[in-house]
């Protein structure tokens, strides 16, 4: 059996309004070479392979896949950390796989990034305000006086108080610290965020605080969004658009809605049927035979080999 | 006789002057072949619930209760030995990261051998080439692909979902009666998560093992377990079947819960939230422990600590004003 070809839905692609996008990948790859053996050649793995979507400004673009399926590797060709092998990025209508250092540099206040774990991302001795203040006095922007000014305008916007800003990141709650990562992902005002999981490290209840957050902030700046996720009850509720990814390659994208209620891939199909949720318990009860991991296990062998 | 009978629970941690109750008061039983779901935030007391069965909660901490009991028997007064027998034996355990949980440094054959020669039958104690057979056949129940290989396999050179795998068929060595699994597919890819919980289930249909099933995610809850119990800061604030406690929750705290989960609400809608955090070790309030984050609250609710009280045959609930109508929509 044979992966289908990348499932697209090109009718709704571009926006009415015909803006340029945002973020525009054309046939994006990125390839490692892994170090070779004594006789072994030298392995290729082609992480991000023939990746093309587009992402409007202020819009959520929502990532999802398993481990391995080369998410994370898109996340780090769009915030510039790596040069694409090949292909095409758009930021802005600026192609950043072939710009130079200076050109990069300019760019990369446009896009911010959100970890998954603020116990891990917060340098923990530092202040709440020095870690805001960091990244303008990086780009050099403004006098201590105005980045202070910033800084605490900023904890407002994600519901911390003017206290917090002298305090360290061990002395909130996780749900706190997110907000805290992601006031720092804004100072520069971007227009993209790339959020790397940005709830799965959280409680149940938090969560939802985080993801409503997100929403405002984005309502309020019109900042777009690039979510990688792997909970797909999440990418509902936040994406206006999703991509699906298995091995390096997208095997499905459109928008959300269509994506959920008529899945076209089967891996995509594997993906919500192995999803837990609170109503398919009665699905589950009259279907006992469903087991959604033959399924992937069939796809997993025809991912091919890394040549 | 239910399998597990743990009454009136409470392990403390701090001086005895001014003790922190990670546990307090905690009533729970399992029956045989049982699934039971244990759920809330962090900090609610889950994990040292399992761990006092187990026996495994160390000085400083200090564990009292009325009454445990495990298949008859009196954990509270059984001899340390006997107590020791039991966990990994007839109680075993599974955790979060399965990696952290074998030892990088012996393969997976060794780590296997060892507990079967700890919790495996006589035969099986005393000869290597029945410990070997036992745990060929270990690995095939937990439905892993050419088991003789994966002996010599060592943990780093297994996916998450394989190495979780292994810690299952460890555990199974002392062909448990109960098997704690705390967060068992957290660290998983979702496909993978599904494959490992229709395993833990297949299991309890074969073997009638009981499961405690310890999670913050009420999906898998719902789609797991046959009973439910809800906690929050130390307490169990609701217990019920499923699916009838996900249809109608009788604690704000459990529909609080319920309701933040994104599910196929309406793109681009605000979520319902709890407001404020889990109360800590010296901030509990002196009513009920929700009343500073319920929407229900009233002015009782901040001053008497409510108690658990049946609702019915198969349900209690922890509040002075239990909900009575079921959730507004058909829940997700």
């Amino acid at each position: 059996m044979c992966v289908a070809a990348t499932v697209k839905r090109e009718a709704e692609a571009g926006d009415a309004t015909g803006a340029p996008p945002l973020l525009e990948a054309r046939d994006l790859a990125r390839h490692y070479r892994l170090p070779g053996g004594l006789l072994a050649p030298r392995a290729l793995v082609r992480a991000l392979d023939g990746v093309s979507f587009t992402l409007q400004a202020g819009r959520t673009l929502a990532v999802v896949g398993e481990s391995g399926c080369g998410k994370s590797t898109l996340a780090r060709q769009v915030t510039m950390i790596e040069t694409p092998t090949s292909g095409a990025l758009l930021i802005d209508g600026r192609d950043v796989a072939q710009a130079d250092r200076t050109a990069r540099r300019r760019l990369r206040p446009q896009v911010q990034m959100v970890f998954q774990n603020p116990y891990a991302s917060l340098n923990p001795r530092r202040m709440v305000g020095a870690l805001l203040e960091e990244p303008l006095a990086i780009q050099h922007r403004g006098s201590a006086a105005e980045r202070r000014e910033a800084a605490l305008a900023m904890l407002a916007n994600v519901g911390l108080r003017p206290e917090h800003y002298r305090r360290y990141p061990h002395m909130f709650s996780g749900g706190q610290r997110q907000r805290i990562a992601v006031a720092r992902a804004l100072m520069l005002k971007p227009r993209l965020v790339v959020a790397d999981e940005p709830i799965s490290a959280l409680d149940v209840s938090t969560q939802a605080q985080v993801l409503n957050l997100l929403a405002d902030l984005q309502q309020a700046l019109g900042v777009a969004y690039l979510f990688i996720a792997h909970n797909l009850q999440v990418v509902r509720h936040i994406a206006d658009h999703v991509i699906v990814m298995y091995g390096g390659r997208i095997v499905e994208q459109g928008p959300t809605e269509a994506i959920f209620t008529n899945p076209r891939h089967p891996y995509t199909q594997v993906l919500l049927a192995s999803t837990p949720s609170l109503r398919r318990r009665r699905a589950r009860a009259v279907e006992p035979a469903d087991r959604p991991f033959d399924a992937a296990k069939r796809i997993g062998h025809d991912r091919g080999p890394s040549t | 006789m239910p399998l597990v009978e743990i009454r009136d629970l409470t392990v403390d941690f701090g001086d005895a002057a001014t003790p922190f109750h990670a546990v307090e008061h905690v009533d729970l039983a399992i029956g045989a072949g049982e699934i039971v779901g244990l759920v809330g935030e962090s900090g609610s007391g889950k994990s040292v619930t399992a761990l006092a069965l187990m026996g495994l909660v160390d000085f400083p901490g200090r564990v009292f209760a009325e009454r445990m009991a495990f298949a008859g028997r009196d954990l509270l007064r059984m001899r340390a030995g006997e107590r020791r027998a039991l966990a990994g034996g007839s109680i075993a355990m599974i955790f979060q990261d399965p990696h952290a949980s074998l030892d990088p440094c012996y393969t997976v054959g060794y780590q296997l051998d060892e507990a079967i020669g700890l919790h495996g039958d006589a035969r099986e104690r005393a000869g290597k080439s029945a410990r070997r057979e036992r745990a060929l056949a270990l690995l095939r129940e937990v439905e892993i692909p050419d088991p003789a290989a994966r002996l010599r396999a060592w943990p780093h050179q297994l996916s998450g979902g394989m190495a979780q795998r292994v810690m299952i068929a460890i555990a199974l060595a002392g062909r448990p009666q109960l098997l704690i699994a705390d967060e068992p597919t957290t660290a998983l890819d979702v496909t993978v998560q599904a494959q490992v919980l229709a395993l833990l289930s297949r299991l309890r249909d074969e073997r009638s093992m009981a499961l405690l099933l310890i999670t913050h995610d009420l999906a898998i809850v719902a789609e797991t377990a046959d009973r439910v119990v809800v906690m929050y800061a130390g307490q169990v604030m609701e217990t019920g079947t499923v699916p009838a406690l996900f249809d109608a929750p009788r604690h704000p705290y459990t529909r609080a819960l319920i309701d933040a989960l994104p599910g196929d609400a309406v793109t681009g809608t605000r979520l319902p939230t709890i407001p404020g955090v889990v109360p800590g070790a010296r901030d509990r309030p002196p009513g009920c422990l929700l009343a500073p984050r319920c929407a229900f609250a009233v002015a009782a609710c901040g001053a008497e600590r409510p108690a658990l009280r049946p609702i019915d045959r198969d349900a209690s609930v922890r509040c002075h004003f239990p909900l009575t109508t079921p959730c507004a929509s058909p829940r997700r």
